[in-house]
């Protein structure tokens, strides 16, 4: 090839995927990096919504990672697409919804497809043998790189000289030689070689980017799922399961109750798709009800919302209901007891 | 030249910096476009993604609620 090579890095915003691009780059290839939205990463900016942790540093691990190489970076939605990985892994899950093999072959398939759409050579992703239990296994590795049809162009920069060549190094583009031969969760090689590239700041380790991870979030995932009869979500929902308490008092409801400004704030965007109500006499949060409601549901709601307000512990409060049209009605509500509140309720 | 607007309130982040960037896409050098925004995540990370493709922001208008940034696309493309 008498062009310069062209490869796409999967950049997620941690070190691994950092370190394994400007390895490629070191190299004398053009790289541009790709990023996906699941609509399940907590790169996003969930944590801004609550009005405490505003103070918080913002960035997005992805960009930053883009702009310490200098390179591009292309944020691609795969909301839609990614359903089917949730709801049918044929790998199967972790130990809790995260179905991280089929993930894994889904953004390098997806990868391939852009790869081959825009010209490019190869595909970088910063995977280490041995780093985590499903997707970066010596046996699963070749899985990877063969149900997703990237085979011989998906290189592992930080591992490959663990691993068969690929097409990068037969064809003379990438020296085998320089790259590396990483194995296991130690994240000691990535520091040392972090502190060689001047790499500094980075977002600690790779892990915890997915909800799907995470058990409290896909317990409520599980009982969304189950309440519904269904397997199905839209972003509405799995944005919604991010934000405030969730409880279920009856099986045929929830409500969702804000915890602060920042979170009632989020939600007052949901009004005109739910029931929904707020605390007129005191101050409180507003609270969304999702389910098949009846009047008796709507009094118990009311009394749920008057106990996370300030008039917990005053004879009543009212409540202003809001159905999903223009229709409002108060309610005069005694705050229901701590004790009449089961764990069980929780979600 | 012209101004395109895109509406990505109560959207977080990065579904603003992914409107901003499907908009950018169809429009021509020179261009401008309007982002409005209520994740206030955006004021990193649309300017961030600005500077990695080569465009400028303009203007960031901080309101009580809303964000707004003004961003001239750049001669680059994508």
């Amino acid at each position: 090839m008498s062009q310069q090579p062209k490869a796409v890095a999967l950049i997620s915003g941690g070190l691994d995927s950092l370190l394994a691009a400007r390895v490629v780059m070191g190299q004398g290839v053009y790289v541009e990096g790709i990023n996906f939205f699941t609509g399940f990463c907590v790169e996003g900016h969930t944590h801004a919504i609550r009005k405490k942790d505003r103070a918080r540093p913002k960035r997005n691990n992805a960009l930053w990672s883009a702009e310490q190489l200098g390179i591009k970076l292309h944020i691609i939605d795969i909301i839609e697409e990614y359903k089917d990985v949730v709801i049918n892994p044929k790998h199967g899950y972790g130990a809790n919804l995260n179905p991280c093999l089929d993930c894994k072959i889904f953004m390098v398939d997806k990868a391939r497809e852009w790869m081959d759409a825009h010209g490019f050579d190869f595909i970088i992703t910063g995977e280490v043998i041995g780093q985590r239990p499903m997707s970066q296994r010596r046996d699963t590795m070749p899985v990877v790189a063969r149900e997703s049809g990237a085979e011989v162009r998906l290189v592992r920069p930080l591992c490959a000289q663990n691993l068969p060549a690929t097409l990068p190094e037969i064809r003379g583009w990438l020296k085998r030689d320089k790259l590396y031969n990483f194995s296991g969760r130690s994240r000691r090689p990535q520091m040392a070689l972090a502190r060689k590239f001047g790499f500094e700041d980075y977002a600690q380790p790779a892990g915890g980017c997915c909800f799907l991870t995470d058990k409290q979030y896909t317990v409520k995932l599980a009982d969304l799922w189950a309440t519904r009869g269904t397997r199905e979500y839209d972003l509405d929902d799995i944005m919604l399961l991010k934000v405030g308490r969730h409880l279920r008092p009856r099986p045929n409801f929830k409500i969702i109750v804000g915890r602060e400004e920042g979170e009632n704030r989020f939600l007052e965007g949901y009004r005109k798709r739910f029931v929904h109500m707020l605390p007129t006499s005191h101050t409180g949060p507003l609270v969304l009800l999702d389910g098949e409601i009846s009047p008796a549901d709507i009094e118990l709601a009311a009394r749920l919302t008057a106990r996370f307000s300030q008039g917990r512990n005053a004879d009543r409060v009212t409540i202003e209901v809001n159905g999903k049209g223009a229709d409002t009605h108060y309610l005069d509500v005694v705050p229901l007891p701590t004790d009449e509140i089961p764990a069980g309720w929780y979600i | 030249m012209s101004t395109t607007v895109v509406d990505a309130r109560n959207l977080l982040c990065p579904l603003p910096v992914i409107r901003t960037q499907d908009a950018v896409a169809k429009l021509q050098p020179g261009d401008a476009l309007q982002v409005w925004c209520t994740d206030p995540g955006v004021v990193h990370d649309i300017p961030a993604w600005c500077r990695v493709h080569g465009h400028d922001i303009c203007n960031i208008d901080e309101r009580e609620y809303e964000i707004v940034i003004t961003i001239h696309v750049g001669g680059s493309g994508s």
